[in-house]
């Protein structure tokens, strides 16, 4: 049986940013006691003219670069967000031609929270798997949400991550499996603009859960244990919660290290785990084995093992790595953030 | 910039405003943007074929906008260029931000970007606008 993984990856992060003591001035909050109770310093913002098509579209561009394939040969394009730019009318259509796919396509909008990226992956994977197509785009993309002077406004940040899963990978996809149930910690309804949350239910019966049952499930799956994986990844509704779930599962702080993107850009909520992974991938070496469980409000969690191959040296020099993203930035005030987030009636 | 309320003329457009799909005269060598059907130079003896630019240039011109056409106006300051794209041709496009390091000469390549909005229930035009090189 043929290798099936990640051929090529790529991230996008909007440059601007915004920092928690920011936010918390306009609140009258104690911007030093958030930052740390959240372990999130800033988090990326949005231009006026980028949303989770744009972010979506520059993401994959990265992948192409990386896969090296021709984009023609891409057959499924699945797009995970919470901020798709339409209701009805696919992102994905508008991703795929801007990145010039094949148009004998199968594409879809995926939602569920935070996990419809790595959904998207599951589906390319299976359908690579099962010889229906030759190619498939997985994304996780958005522009989060956060009512003003709520929580999340804190934490809500953009981005995404792009997966081009097919044969030849760079890194092989080992397994996969899902943990769901029916938990709504976090929704937003139709034509609401932001999401609402369950405060403290968001945490044991929800992301902790759902993160831990579906990586022991995996675990006893795959015959794997801890000790076997280099890297962990998982979802980053903050700085805490990944590296507490990381210890309720008994892997080591500093295997999770390497993914925790989110104290420098926020909760990409879709992009995620999804940026977290290419983070990894951008120092992970050859027979390296990387642990990722992502995690969706609602909820579930996908899990998935990745055994990184030789291909991946010479592949992640085509295209930026994810810290140039975090790294390359501009602070923008609250005002300006009012106007880029659209919050401005004119 | 298409008609606001036509969805059928900008969706004509979505391949070179998506992808910079423009042509090339395989005769004289000679690139075009916007597609043209013929030409100028080769009349019935060119050999036109579809060409995808690299989206990379330079500044040519430049411009700031403080005061935006309708459709535009929440984008303001915004900045808009005449960049020579490698290929040859001059086409007119955004610059994003930063606005404070533009200079004639700099090193631009395209991104993908919202152009437009016809509203908010409206229909969302994207496009290329161009990025200075770091």
């Amino acid at each position: 049986m043929t290798d099936i993984g990640i051929v090529g990856y790529g991230c996008y992060i909007p440059r601007l940013r915004i920092r928690v003591e920011e936010i918390a001035r306009i609140w009258g909050a104690d911007g030093k006691n958030i930052k740390n109770s959240l372990g999130v310093e800033e988090k990326s913002v949005p231009d006026i003219d980028e949303d989770t098509v744009t972010i979506a579209v520059e993401a994959s561009k990265n992948a192409l670069k990386r896969a090296r394939i021709n984009p023609r040969n891409i057959e499924a394009v699945f797009i995970g967000s919470e901020s798709h730019p339409y209701v009805v009318n696919p992102s994905g259509t508008i991703v795929a031609e801007a990145i010039g796919v094949s148009n004998n396509l199968f594409c879809a909008d995926l939602e569920f929270a935070c996990k419809a990226g790595t959904a998207g992956m599951q589906i390319c994977y299976a359908m690579v798997k099962a010889g229906m197509i030759k190619y498939g785009l997985a994304i996780g993309s958005d522009t989060a949400q956060g009512r003003p002077g709520d929580a999340l406004e804190y934490t809500a940040a953009a981005g995404g991550a792009a997966f081009i899963i097919g044969n030849n990978p760079l890194a092989i996809i080992e397994d996969t499996l899902s943990f769901a149930t029916d938990t709504p910690d976090f929704f937003r309804r139709e034509g609401e603009p932001y999401p609402k949350h369950a405060g403290r239910f968001t945490g044991e019966p929800a992301y902790f859960r759902h993160v831990v049952t579906a990586t022991t499930n995996f675990l006893k799956k795959t015959g794997l244990k801890q000790d076997d994986f280099d890297y962990i990844v998982f979802h980053m509704p903050n700085g805490k919660f990944p590296l507490k779930a990381a210890k309720k599962l008994g892997f080591p702080p500093e295997k999770i290290k390497q993914s925790l993107v989110v104290k420098k850009i926020g909760n990409t909520y879709s992009g995620s785990s999804l940026l977290g992974l290419s983070n990894v991938l951008d120092v992970a070496k050859p027979n390296e084995r990387i642990l990722l469980t992502s995690y969706g409000s609602g909820a579930g969690s996908d899990c998935f093992s990745f055994l990184v191959t030789d291909a991946i040296e010479e592949r992640r020099c085509s295209a930026p790595r994810t810290r140039e993203y975090i790294e390359n930035k501009e602070y923008v005030d609250y005002g300006l953030y009012v106007k880029l987030k659209g919050k401005l009636k004119l | 910039m298409p008609n606001k309320s036509s969805i059928p003329l900008s969706w004509r457009l979505n391949k070179s405003i998506y992808r910079l799909v423009g042509n090339k005269c395989k005769r004289c060598g000679t690139f075009f943007f916007p597609s043209r059907d013929i030409c100028p130079k080769c009349r019935r003896k060119g050999d036109i074929e579809e060409v995808v630019f690299s989206g990379e240039g330079e500044v040519y011109s430049y411009t700031m906008i403080n005061v935006a056409p309708k459709g535009f106006e929440q984008q303001t300051p915004y900045l808009i260029g005449i960049i020579k794209l490698k290929e040859g041709p001059l086409i007119t496009g955004q610059i994003v931000r930063p606005n404070n390091n533009i200079e004639i000469g700099k090193k631009v390549y395209a991104v993908f970007r919202k152009l437009t909005e016809d509203s908010k229930s409206g229909i969302i035009k994207y496009g290329f606008k161009f990025k200075i090189k770091d």
